[in-house]
């Protein structure tokens, strides 16, 4: 039996479980990672699965390391399987090597020809004997100890990370389910366990941490509709909002939710929604409303494969258009993107914050890679400004709720307020608010909609800008990991890398981001979608020089750093 | 409380705003402004408690040209913007109103969702059975055999919408109808609206006299309604099924609790946030 894995190296370890849905992939997933907390790491845990609820096809992608962790690595260093059926769905997203072990029970299915192609090493186990010998022992957990022992983590952590994971399960389930870890781990080839020295982590997913940020943000309102794979931020959120006096109200569908947000923000309290691509598509016309009317609202995009109904359980970026361009008529809004997990507590902070002070529409992109995974973070990052909305305070009866202020941002009334009530509208209007086709008024509140976004001093958390080299590498969302990644090893080999990862996308900082391409040789923008879409963006806005070039490729395949990398260096 | 420092008292015109209609003259819409201000005068609602939302149509351009906190929104999306509104804020009063094309039609679905949800919202729906705004097109209430638009030359030759019966069969906890050509009965009826606990539904028949005039007619052809009003959904549905479609009162009031989302704060977001720590 191959026993000697390559763990421990600065890129970490990866190792995939896979099995057939209800086979308990994931919660073996969440385990593993639970221990790699305990056990001093850093890491992160994507998921795959099919549409099917049930009988479909699961996999848990962990990966972990001394540093922090955005992306899965080139290769899988260990793949265990649960069972095999259904492998040749997703063999496609678990790259092997050579130098890769796979763990699995050879009383189960034989191998597939998938596997024992890609030269990998073969370990047996026999997890159903072991998990059969223990009363309501399962064979994922005695998977999960086997895979503990190859990947050198301790067996403590292992057991506090199932204790913590399975506590709402019941003692004998924790029980039955430590006896199996211990007799798979001892079954297994080990490797000496190692603990690091590590500060205070959390772990969360991307959609919690999406959810954390808008609480941090001030939202206090959400009104929303199911949709994949949004919707756990709004199960996060539902019961924590209660528990902050706040509320989400379930629509009958996104053209309610919308309009629902914007009339709970018009009543002052911050706002948001939460969908994907196709709740997205149904939001605009109440998105123009929000932008015409200047009530401010949030909402978060978790991106999943397009155009329709696509690929709801898995990752793209290919919704930016929608999010830039989406909205009929001149529509100025804000339009940010998360670039980890870590971020998206940020980032959603500081886009609740944007869209009330500003009095505007925020769309946040995320996408089912960040949100539906979870990972293991130093504490998010905080912003630390308090931008507030800015309400009006009594006025005489001649209320001007549009004024044309110089800022543009013209102080907002909240029912209640006496003395300055005023209509809200999606008609063009004048100062006051009254419907007004006249060009004048039209010229005048399109250009107070758009100043109040352009001439707002948005510092420095536009982007995050790694390194100073001759290559610029652009990029935005999920990406932003591999790309990272990526950019490092060509930095660890002298060939120094620039990143610029944008977090604010609308309106485009473009004089920061002529500063940050300054004397850049060599601009890449790489993005997972088809179109190109922020590399046209970026072009559209005339802040990238002809030679600019763009890697773009759909999804749901996850970018990796290996990948970019060679794509670098070989059109060097 | 000294008597300088009470909040004056406001008459129904106190809550007109200095904002003409656009309406045309002889329009029903007129009729239903001024039983607004007139109901809300009798209720004494303070002006900064109040959110009236609408759509987009003839009959939404309502919330400007009343004294008070409004929105006028997009087509069909009153409803639901008038429920987060209530929903954040349950401390105003909150009416929605529309025509129906804009509740009946492009609206529809939240019309059903804010029957069942019974929130407390007031529901003026002003139904002309034509599409105003746009010039004279059929709406879900016209008649399968009206022959007046150019967009439905044969007539549409699908049944009418039957906006209390389907209010009844959604949930809506108060239907009735009114008449703009009958302003003291339409503000009664809103009174009785606004002030029942729960979603009440107002279906006001507000005639067109531009693209139906022959709805000048509705003034010899409706009546009182000839039951008492019901409580019970079935009697109720009975007596609306068995309606012409011109009768005029209270049809149905079933006294439930208004559903509305709790909320009380029992931590801190600080001590929320322990749950991510390892």
């Amino acid at each position: 039996m191959a026993t000697d894995i390559n763990i421990g190296q600065a890129d970490g370890l990866s190792i995939a479980i896979t099995g057939s849905g209800g086979s308990g992939a994931v919660t073996t997933g969440l385990i593993l990672l639970a221990a790699i907390a305990r056990a001093g790491y850093y890491g992160l845990m994507t998921r795959s699965a099919g549409p099917q609820i049930r009988g479909g096809e699961s996999a848990a992608m962990v990966r972990f390391s001394q540093r922090p962790v955005d992306c899965m690595g080139d290769c899988f260093d260990l793949l265990v399987g649960l069972d095999w059926r259904n492998i040749n769905r997703f063999i496609d997203e678990i790259p092997l090597g050579t130098d890769s072990l796979v763990l699995f029970d050879p009383a189960g299915d034989s191998i597939a020809p998938e596997i024992s192609a890609t030269g990998a090493c073969i370990g047996e186990i026999p997890f159903k004997e072991i998990a059969g010998g223990i009363t309501g022992g399962r064979l994922n957990m005695a998977a999960l100890g086997a895979t503990g022992a190859a990947a050198g983590l301790p067996i403590d952590a292992l057991e506090a990370g199932a204790l913590a994971t399975l506590s709402s399960k019941g003692e004998e389930v924790a029980e039955a389910a430590i006896a199996c870890i211990r007799a798979g781990f001892a079954a297994a080839p080990t490797r000496s366990p190692v603990t690091v020295a590590a500060g205070e982590r959390w772990n969360l997913s991307g959609n919690e941490a999406s959810g954390l940020g808008a609480l941090r943000g001030g939202v206090r309102f959400v009104a929303a509709y199911p949709i994949t794979p949004a919707t756990e931020m709004l199960e996060w959120l539902a019961p924590r909002l209660e528990q902050l006096g706040g509320v989400l109200l379930q629509a009958e569908d996104e053209l309610a939710s919308v309009n629902m947000i914007i009339g709970g923000s018009f009543g002052g309290v911050p706002s948001l929604t939460a969908t994907s691509g196709p709740g997205l598509s149904l939001m605009m016309e109440g998105l123009g409303l929000a932008v015409s009317s200047e009530t401010p609202v949030v909402v978060a995009n978790v991106m999943r494969g397009g155009p329709s109904t696509g690929i709801p359980t898995k990752s793209e970026q290919s919704d930016l258009n929608i999010a830039i361009y989406g909205l009929h008529g001149d529509a100025p809004h804000l339009v940010l993107a998360a670039m980890d997990i870590r971020d998206c507590v940020f980032t959603f902070q500081w886009a609740v914050r944007l869209a009330e002070h500003l009095q505007s529409v925020a769309i946040v992109l995320t996408d089912q890679a960040l949100g539906q995974s979870r990972a293991i973070v130093d504490p998010p990052a905080r912003f630390v400004d308090y931008l507030p909305r800015v309400i009006s305070g009594p006025q005489d009866d001649s209320y001007r709720r549009y004024a044309l202020i110089e800022n543009g941002v013209s102080p907002m009334a909240i029912p209640g307020q006496a003395g300055c009530m005023y209509t809200a509208d999606g008609l063009e209007h004048n100062e006051r608010g009254t419907p007004s086709s006249m060009s004048a008024d039209h010229l005048a509140q399109l250009d107070k909609r758009h100043r109040k976004l352009l001439n707002f001093d948005y510092g420095e958390h536009w982007a995050e800008i790694q390194g100073d080299g001759p290559t610029c590498l652009v990029t935005w969302g999920s990406c932003a990991g591999p790309v990272r990644e990526a950019a490092e090893r060509l930095n660890a080999v002298g060939n120094p890398i620039r990143v610029v990862a944008l977090r604010l996308i609308a309106p485009l900082q473009k004089e920061s981001l002529a500063k940050a391409l300054d004397g850049a040789k060599r601009i890449v923008v790489i993005e997972q979608n088809q179109g190109a879409q922020l590399f046209h963006y970026l072009h559209a806005e005339q802040a990238l020089p002809a030679h600019a070039q763009s890697l773009a490729r759909p999804g749901p395949l996850a970018l990796r750093p290996g990948e970019i990398l060679n794509a670098i260096t070989s059109e060097d | 409380m000294e008597a300088a420092t009470a909040a004056p008292i406001l008459r129904a015109k106190d809550y007109k705003s200095d904002i003409a209609p656009i309406w045309c003259p002889g329009c029903g819409h007129f009729a239903v402004l001024s039983a607004v201000t007139k109901a809300i005068a009798h209720l004494k609602l303070s002006k900064e408690q109040l959110g009236i939302i609408s759509g987009i149509g003839c009959s939404s351009r309502l919330p400007a040209y009343i004294d008070s906190y409004g929105f006028h929104g997009v087509h069909g999306r009153a409803l639901a913007l008038a429920a987060g509104l209530k929903t954040a804020r349950p401390d105003l009063t909150v009416i929605a109103a529309g025509g129906d094309g804009d509740g009946f039609s492009i609206g529809g679905n939240h019309f059903l969702h804010a029957c069942r949800r019974n929130m407390d919202l007031t529901y003026i729906v002003m139904d002309n059975e034509v599409y105003g705004m746009t010039k004279g097109q059929a709406s879900p209430t016209t008649q399968p055999d009206w022959t007046h638009s150019k967009l439905t030359p044969h007539g549409t030759g699908v049944r009418r919408f039957q906006p209390p019966a389907i209010a009844l069969a959604a949930g809506a906890t108060f239907i009735a109808r009114g008449f703009a050509g009958d302003p003291n009965g339409l503000t009664k009826l809103l009174v009785e609206a606004i002030e029942h606990r729960g979603f009440s539904f107002l279906h006001v028949l507000s005639p067109c006299q531009t693209f139906r005039p022959e709805q000048k007619e509705w003034k010899q052809t409706v009546h009182p309604c000839r039951l008492e009003p019901t409580s019970d959904p079935a009697r109720a549905a009975e007596l609306i099924q068995n309606d012409d479609g011109m009768a005029i009162g209270q049809l149905y009031a079933q006294h439930l609790p208004a559903w509305q989302l709790e909320s009380r704060t029992t931590t801190t977001l600080e001590e929320m946030e322990a749950e991510f720590r390892v």
